[in-house]
C-alpha cells in the first residue's frame, strides 16, 4: 500500500540490519546486548512519541534534552526527600508537563515561532538547572529508587509493557479520538482547522504540555537505571528524537506521520549504533551512518512528492490509509 | 497629436478554457489618464498582467510606441518603461527607501561596491521630483500606506517609466491623501507619461480621466471620452450581462426570523452599524465590490472577529458570538471564500473532513464512532452527489466542484439553522454551480436561513429572495427580488 511507503521501507531497512547482523555477528542478538539496548532507548522512544504529536502539529519543540536533564534532576531530589516510586515519577511528569506548558502557552497565545520559544527555553533551562546544581550529580539514591523500586531482572519487562501500552495509546488516541483528529487538522491546515472550529490554539498548548510530561517521565526511566542522576543529561537529545521522528515519515511541516514510523524511526536509529561495534566498524561512524540515514529519508521524501502527480501529491494521510 | 504609447490589439487569453480576455483592443496616449473598469472579474487584472508581461496573451498583439512586442514578459516590459503600482505597495519593508529604489534601478555584477552618496542622492532626487519629501534613508516599514506609494512612483519614474498602471491606488487613502495623489499624478503627465488608471469609485474616475475603457466578461464594451459619459451610463456598460443560465429559484414558505443584526459594527473587520436579519426558509444574498466588508461580515457573524458593537440575535435569543465553536453550536455554519485554503482540509479523506466541524456529534466523550462518521459521510457522498471512490479518498484528490461540496457537506452535517456561503461557486464548473444552486433550494425548503456571498450579479439576482449591497463597510441598500437589477446593485455598491 503507497500510503505506508515509509514505514515499510524503514521496517525493511531494520530487517536488512538485523539480517547482516545475523550472519556477521550474532553476538548482537545476546540477551545482554538487547536489554541494553532496549533500556537505553526506551526514553528516547518515549520523548519521541510526544515530538510525533509536536511535529504533527506543525511546530518543534528543541528545548526536551534540557527538559529531561531538569526532570531527571528532580526524580533524584524527589526521590532523596523519601518519595515513593510512583509519586517520584508523577513528580517528575509535573516538572515537565509545567515547563512545556510554557513554551506551549509562548507559541500558542504570544505567537512566537516555536523554534524560537523553545531555542530559548533549551538554552535558559539548562543554564539554570548548571547554576543550580553548581554540575553537580545527584548522588547517595535511596535503594528504592533504582530501577523505579522492581528487580534488576523484571524491570526490563515493565519499560516494556510501559512501552508498549503508551505507544498504543497513542497511536490508538491518534486515530481514535476527536483530539487525535484535531491535531491532523491542526498541523495541516491551521486556519482551515480554526474555522471549522477547532480551539488550535488549545490544541498546541496541550501538545506541549504532553510533550513535556512525557520527557518527564522519559527522564525517571532514564535515571532509575544508574546510581547517581548526571545533571546534564539529555545533551543532544533533542536532535535524536527529531531525527527519529522525521525518519519514521512525519512531514516537518506538519499534518502527517504516525506513531509506528516514529517507533520504527527510534529502533532504527538506536540500533545503527551498537551495530556498527558488532561490524568492527569504528564507533565514530556512528552519527555519520545516522546523519545518511536521515538525508536517505528526506531525499526519499522530496523524490517521491516530485514524482506524484500534482493534487494528488498530498501523501496520503495514516487517516486515509487505516480504513481503505 | 499626441504620441501613442501604448496599443493592444485583439487579445485573447484564456485559462483552463475559460476566457477570461477576448479580442481586447485599448491604447493610451503621452500625457493621458485612460481608466479602466468593469466588475469583478471582468478581465481588468487579466488586461495588466499581460501589459507587464505577468502572463503571456494567447492571440493578438502589443505594441509600444509604435514598436510591437512579439513576447513580452516582466523585464521586457520594464525595460520598456512599463511600470505598475498596486494597491497594496509592493516594496521590502526591511530595506530603506533609497535600497528600495535603488533595487529595480542599478545595474552591475554582485561584486560591485555601493555607491551609498549617490544611491541616498538619487532616491531623494526622484522623491522630490513627484512632489514628495521621504529621508532616503527611513526604513520603508515605517512609512505610512500614501508614503509607500510615492516610494513606489519615484521607483517606477526613476525606470524612465512612461507607462504608469495603477490597480485601485486610492483604495487605502484618506480623502486628503487621494488629493496629494492626484496633483503627483498631474505632474506626471506634464512630464509626458500615461498613465492606466483602475478604480471603482467613479467620482475620481471623472476627476482625473480622460477617457475610459469598459471591459464586461473579457470584452471590451466601450472606450469613450469622459466628457460624454456620466456615471449611469458607466454603470450600464458595465453590467448588461444577460442572465444566461437558469436558476433552480423556487418559492418557499418562509418561517421567523432567524438571524437579526441589530446596528452592528467590527473595528477590526472595518463595519459599521449593519442591520440585517434573514428569516427560515429565505436566501439573502450580498453585494458589493471586493473589500466592501462582505467577508468581513460573514467573519464577524461566525465569530472569527467578533463585533465590538450592536447586537446579534440567533431564533430570537440575544447572543455575543465570540468563536467559531461556540457560532457552531448556535447552529451557524460558514463555508469560506478560499476553498483549498481554508474550506477543506486537502490531506484529510472525505470522511474526516465532513466529520471535523461535527466531532461533538461524532465523537461523543471524545472516542470517534468510525460508524457513524463512516454513515455521516456516505449520507453527504450520495446527497450532494459528491464524485469519489470511497469516503476514504482524500480531499486534495478531488476536483473543485467536489472539493466544493465536501466544504458544504461538513456544515449541512451540523444541522445548521443559518448558513453563510462566501463565493460558493467561485472555481466551480458549470454542472456543479448548477448542482450547488439547485441543494441551496433544497436547503431553503428545509428551512434553513441562507446568506449567500458572491461577487456574481447574476447568481445573485437569480438565487436571492432579497439583496443586501455593501459599500465601504456599511449596508448600502438592501433590495427585494422584484425590484433588484443589475444596475440598481452595482449602482449602489459604486456609491
Amino acid at each position: 500500500m503507497t500510503t505506508h511507503r515509509r514505514e515499510i521501507s524503514v521496517a525493511l531497512a531494520i530487517l536488512a540490519l538485523a539480517i547482516l547482523l545475523a550472519f556477521v555477528a550474532p553476538g548482537y542478538f545476546s540477551r545482554e546486548n538487547l536489554i541494553d539496548l532496549f533500556l537505553a532507548n526506551v526514553p528516547v522512544l518515549i520523548v519521541a512519541l510526544g515530538m510525533t504529536i509536536v511535529i504533527l502539529i506543525g511546530q518543534i519543540d528543541i528545548s526536551v534534552g534540557s527538559i529531561f536533564a531538569i526532570c531527571g534532576v528532580s526524580a533524584g531530589l524527589f526521590a532523596k526527600s523519601g518519595a515513593p516510586a510512583l509519586l517520584t515519577a508523577l513528580g517528575a511528569c509535573s516538572v515537565g508537563a509545567i515547563l512545556g506548558a510554557l513554551n506551549g502557552a509562548l507559541v500558542a497565545y504570544v505567537r512566537i515561532p516555536s523554534i524560537v520559544v523553545t531555542l530559548a527555553s533549551m538554552v535558559a533551562l539548562r543554564d539554570a538547572l548548571r547554576w543550580q546544581t553548581q554540575g553537580a550529580w545527584v548522588q547517595d539514591l535511596p535503594a528504592g529508587f533504582q530501577w523505579l523500586g522492581f528487580s534488576q531482572s523484571s524491570y526490563p519487562y515493565m519499560s516494556l509493557v510501559v512501552a508498549v501500552v503508551l505507544s498504543w495509546g497513542m497511536a490508538w488516541g491518534l486515530r481514535n479520538l476527536g483530539a487525535g483528529r484535531a491535531v491532523y487538522a491542526t498541523g495541516s491546515n491551521e486556519e482551515g482547522a480554526r474555522l471549522a472550529g477547532i480551539h488550535t490554539r488549545v490544541v498546541t498548548f496541550c501538545a506541549f504540555g504532553i510533550m513535556g510530561a512525557l520527557t518527564g517521565f522519559a527522564a525517571t526511566l532514564n535515571a532509575v537505571r544508574f546510581n547517581q542522576i548526571p545533571s546534564n543529561a539529555g545533551l543532544g537529545l533533542e536532535m535524536k528524537v527529531i531525527a527519529a521522528v522525521v525518519v519514521g515519515g512525519a512531514a516537518i511541516t506538519g499534518g502527517r506521520g504516525t506513531i509506528v514510523g516514529t517507533v520504527l524511526g527510534v529502533i532504527l536509529l538506536g540500533a545503527i549504533g551498537p551495530a556498527l561495534t558488532f561490524l568492527g566498524i569504528s564507533a565514530y561512524w556512528e552519527r555519520a551512518a545516522q546523519g545518511g540515514i536521515i538525508l536517505a529519508a528526506i531525499v526519499l521524501d522530496a523524490v517521491r512528492s516530485r514524482t506524484s502527480q500534482p493534487g494528488q501529491e498530498k501523501h496520503g494521510s495514516h487517516l486515509a490509509a487505516s480504513r481503505a | 497629436m499626441p504620441v501613442t504609447l501604448l496599443e493592444t490589439k485583439l487579445i485573447t487569453k484564456s485559462f483552463a478554457g475559460v476566457r477570461a480576455l477576448n479580442s481586447v483592443s485599448f491604447d493610451l496616449l503621452e500625457g493621458e489618464v485612460h481608466a479602466l473598469i468593469g466588475e469583478n472579474g471582468a478581465g481588468k487584472s487579466t488586461l495588466i498582467r499581460v501589459i507587464t508581461g505577468a502572463i503571456q496573451a494567447d492571440s493578438g498583439t502589443l505594441t509600444i510606441r509604435g514598436c510591437p512586442v512579439p513576447h513580452n514578459d516582466p523585464g521586457v516590459a520594464r525595460s520598456l518603461g512599463i511600470a505598475a503600482i498596486y494597491q497594496q505597495p509592493s516594496l521590502f519593508p526591511h530595506l530603506t527607501v533609497a535600497e528600495n529604489i535603488a533595487l529595480t534601478l542599478e545595474s552591475g555584477g554582485a561584486w560591485r561596491k555601493v555607491n551609498w552618496k549617490e544611491r541616498n542622492r538619487r532616491a531623494r532626487e526622484l522623491i522630490e521630483r513627484i512632489g514628495g519629501s521621504i529621508h532616503p534613508e527611513r526604513l520603508v516599514s515605517t512609512l505610512s500606506m500614501p508614503e509607500q506609494q510615492i516610494v513606489e512612483i519615484a521607483r517606477a519614474i526613476g525606470a524612465d517609466a512612461k507607462i504608469l498602471i495603477m490597480d485601485e491606488p486610492t483604495a487605502s487613502l484618506a480623502d486628503r491623501e487621494v488629493a496629494s495623489l492626484f496633483k503627483i499624478i498631474t505632474l506626471l503627465r506634464g512630464q509626458g507619461a500615461g498613465i492606466i488608471y483602475i478604480s471603482h469609485r467613479l467620482e475620481e474616475i471623472s476627476a482625473i480621466a480622460e477617457r475610459v475603457t469598459v471591459l464586461r466578461d473579457g470584452e471590451t464594451v466601450a472606450t469613450r471620452s469622459m466628457e460624454n459619459v456620466d456615471k449611469t451610463t458607466l454603470i450600464g456598460m458595465m453590467v448588461g450581462r444577460e442572465l444566461s443560465t437558469v436558476f433552480p429559484k423556487r418559492a418557499v414558505p418562509m418561517g421567523g426570523e432567524l438571524i437579526e443584526l441589530r446596528g452592528v459594527s467590527n473595528r477590526a473587520g472595518g463595519l459599521r452599524d449593519i442591520s440585517l436579519s434573514v428569516r427560515s426558509g429565505e436566501i439573502l444574498g450580498v453585494a458589493g465590490l471586493v473589500g466592501s466588508g462582505r467577508t468581513q461580515l460573514a467573519e464577524t457573524l461566525f465569530g472569527l472577529t467578533p463585533a465590538d458593537s450592536g447586537e446579534i440575535s440567533v431564533s430570537g435569543t440575544s447572543v455575543r458570538i465570540t468563536s467559531p465553536a461556540q457560532a457552531i453550536d448556535l447552529g451557524i455554519g460558514y463555508v469560506p471564500e478560499d476553498r483549498r485554503r481554508h474550506g477543506v482540509v486537502l490531506e484529510l479523506p472525505i470522511a474526516a473532513n465532513t466529520s471535523l466541524a461535527s466531532l461533538k456529534i461524532v465523537a461523543r466523550n471524545g472516542l470517534i464512532d468510525r460508524n457513524k462518521e463512516r454513515a455521516l459521510a456516505v449520507r453527504y457522498l450520495h446527497q450532494l452527489r459528491i464524485k469519489a471512490t470511497s469516503v476514504y479518498s482524500e480531499t486534495g484528490s478531488l476536483s473543485g466542484g467536489n472539493q466544493q461540496k465536501v466544504a458544504l457537506a461538513r456544515w449541512l452535517a451540523i444541522d445548521p439553522k443559518i448558513l453563510i456561503l462566501d463565493e460558493p461557486t467561485q472555481g466551480v464548473d458549470v454542472g456543479s454551480k448548477a448542482e450547488i444552486h439547485g441543494l441551496m433550494m433544497d436547503l431553503a425548503e428545509r428551512g434553513l436561513a441562507i446568506i449567500m456571498i458572491s461577487s456574481e450579479l447574476p447568481e445573485i439576482l437569480g438565487m436571492s429572495d432579497r439583496i443586501a449591497v455593501m459599500h465601504q463597510g456599511t449596508i448600502a441598500g438592501v433590495l427585494s427580488r422584484e425590484e433588484a437589477t443589475q444596475q440598481k446593485i452595482l449602482s449602489l455598491a459604486v456609491n
